[in-house]
């Protein structure tokens, strides 16, 4: 059992998927900008918000069944939120104004993530001057991600197949201890991907400046 | 604790946005300086490690099961500054990978789940190793216990005080279910935040102890100053208008920076209007349980540290390790 997304929706050729990473981001910005910005007194501005997003969504031929069961996952987070707003008078209209941004909101960023490779995503936020610590961090753990999920589901199988049963109690030590190793094996590959972007010349570019000081101090 | 798009209003989503800018960006500049480059990818993989953690479940009475958030956890292991930044790309992450947290309440995200639960948890946690009796792994268990229920408490408190200031949840039900509900994940937090860093003190104790070889020494005065100065000021702009009677002065501030009639409603009349009753006793109710848990989360702590940590053998005299 694997933890990478079974299909990658962004490599899909699509007139969407073509588009420019920038241009994408820029277009989910200004849609998000529109659904925030439409005032309680006219809810039904964001239809118009809706059929863009449901145009794009066409558009870019993305299955629909993964998208909608991601948007049910994510829904009750925002639902719970939205309920204590039902506290106060008027609440079931602030509710259901919340409940419809939010969703809007949240469809356009399943359709971004959707149609943009990640890595390119990168390269916009790196050519804005993202610190590149920042960016060079998001890259790697964007890589590792799905390595380091692996390993845990690697690591929770191996506890299953050897312990039998175990009480509340014991689970919780269990699972520190399955973490704890995550993390030292997170350390170990950490070293090797430092060696391994040396050897592929990472800091070549401050050695040889340095050589090059030296020699015109010499 | 993740807000989702929609529930901040502009001023609100600026405020954060500024904070938690103003701190992501000394927490890089601190790590490009003091950081050497070798430990540049353990940043990278660190988040990812927090990112798998975050899905490993714990079980919880009733059926029900919680993960953790990682602030302390990432604090104690990698330092204040990485930590705010491996935390940042972790909601980064979320919010545009997975839809989880909204691009813009990121701000407000990274306030309260970066720089307070794992800026302010790290201070909390150096505090409680000095203070604390019993030196070494002990004292360093029990503070790690206490800074992460106290980290995830008032990370939830600044976060209701956020969703109370944009006026979409009044305060008076908005404080009590999230201050109520994450003093109980908090114990979850606490508890195996503490067992993953015994865990990895029996295997690799150098990790924990041996803080200068993933931490930078130098530069700790001004990450204090900084991530103190934000966190006060977060808190006392999202929290205090609420907790406390005088908005009057905030009041004057928001008119003369022309937030004016918009910034003034909600800060002037948190509780005026809504009409449940009891809930002004709630609030008070609230408070007090958080005191009173703050007291019980420093016994808990200490009582974890003497029941995980066997007491420590006298080290011998020719070891060279002295315990910090």
């Amino acid at each position: 059992m694997h933890r990478h997304p079974p299909h990658d929706s962004t490599r899909d050729d699509s007139p969407i998927q073509r588009l420019p990473a920038g241009a994408k981001m820029a277009a989910a910005l200004i849609i998000l900008a529109a659904i925030l910005a439409t005032p309680i007194t006219h809810p039904w501005w964001l239809a118009l918000s809706a059929a863009v997003l449901l145009a794009c969504a066409a558009a870019a031929r993305l299955p629909g069944w993964p998208l909608l069961r991601r948007l049910l996952l994510l829904e009750p987070l925002a639902l719970g939120v939205a309920c204590l707003s039902l506290l106060q008078p008027h609440g079931l209209h602030l509710f259901l104004w919340l409940m419809a941004r939010s969703t809007l909101c949240l469809v356009t960023l399943l359709l971004l993530a959707g149609t943009t490779p990640f890595g390119d995503g990168l390269a916009v936020l790196r050519r804005l001057r993202v610190p590149a610590l920042l960016v060079t961090t998001l890259a790697l753990m964007h890589r590792y991600l799905y390595v380091l999920g692996d390993e845990a589901q690697r690591m929770r199988r191996a506890r299953l197949s050897r312990s039998f049963s175990s009480s509340p109690a014991r689970a919780w030590r269990t699972q520190a201890n399955v973490a704890g190793q995550l993390f030292l094996r997170s350390v170990d590959r950490a070293e090797r991907i430092y060696a391994a972007m040396c050897a592929r010349g990472l800091g070549a570019r401050e050695s040889r400046s340095g050589l090059a000081q030296e020699r015109g101090r010499a | 604790m993740h807000i989702p798009d929609g529930f901040l209003d502009a001023k609100t989503a600026l405020v954060c946005g500024g904070l938690s800018l103003a701190g992501l960006g000394v927490a890089l500049r601190q790590a490009r300086r003091h950081m050497p480059p070798r430990r540049v990818p353990l940043m990278g993989v660190s988040a990812a490690f927090i990112f798998a953690a975050q899905m490993l479940n714990f079980p919880v009475a009733g059926g029900t099961s919680g993960h953790l958030v990682g602030g302390v956890l990432a604090a104690v292991l990698l330092g204040p500054s990485a930590a705010i930044i491996v935390l940042a790309a972790v909601l980064i992450v979320q919010c545009f990978v997975f839809g989880d947290g909204g691009v813009t309440a990121l701000g407000a995200n990274i306030f309260n789940m970066g720089l307070v639960s794992a800026g302010g948890g790290y201070f909390l946690y150096r505090a409680m190793t000095r203070i604390l009796p019993g030196p070494g792994v002990r004292g360093r268990i029990a503070a790690a216990a206490f800074a992460s229920w106290c980290a995830t408490v008032i990370a939830a408190i600044a976060c209701a005080g956020e969703l109370a200031m944009s006026s979409r949840v009044p305060w008076g039900v908005v404080f009590p279910a999230m201050a109520g509900v994450h003093m109980l994940i908090g114990i979850g937090e606490a508890l195996i935040t503490c067992l993953i860093v015994l865990a990895i003190e029996r295997a690799r104790p150098e990790l924990i102890e041996g803080a200068h070889t993933l931490r930078p020494q130098t530069g700790r005065g001004l990450e204090w100053a900084v991530f103190g100065t934000l966190i006060a000021l977060g808190l006392a702009i999202f929290v205090s208008p609420f907790a406390c009677k005088w908005p009057d002065g905030l009041e004057k501030i928001a008119g003369k920076l022309g937030l004016g009639a918009h910034a003034a409603a909600p800060l002037a009349a948190p509780i005026a209007d809504y009409k449940l009753p009891g809930i002004g006793s709630l609030t008070v109710a609230t408070s007090v349980a958080g005191a009173i848990g703050t007291v019980a989360a420093l016994f808990l702590g200490l009582l974890l540290a003497y029941v995980l940590v066997p007491k420590p053998r006298p080290v011998p005299a020719a070891s060279p390790k002295t315990p910090t």
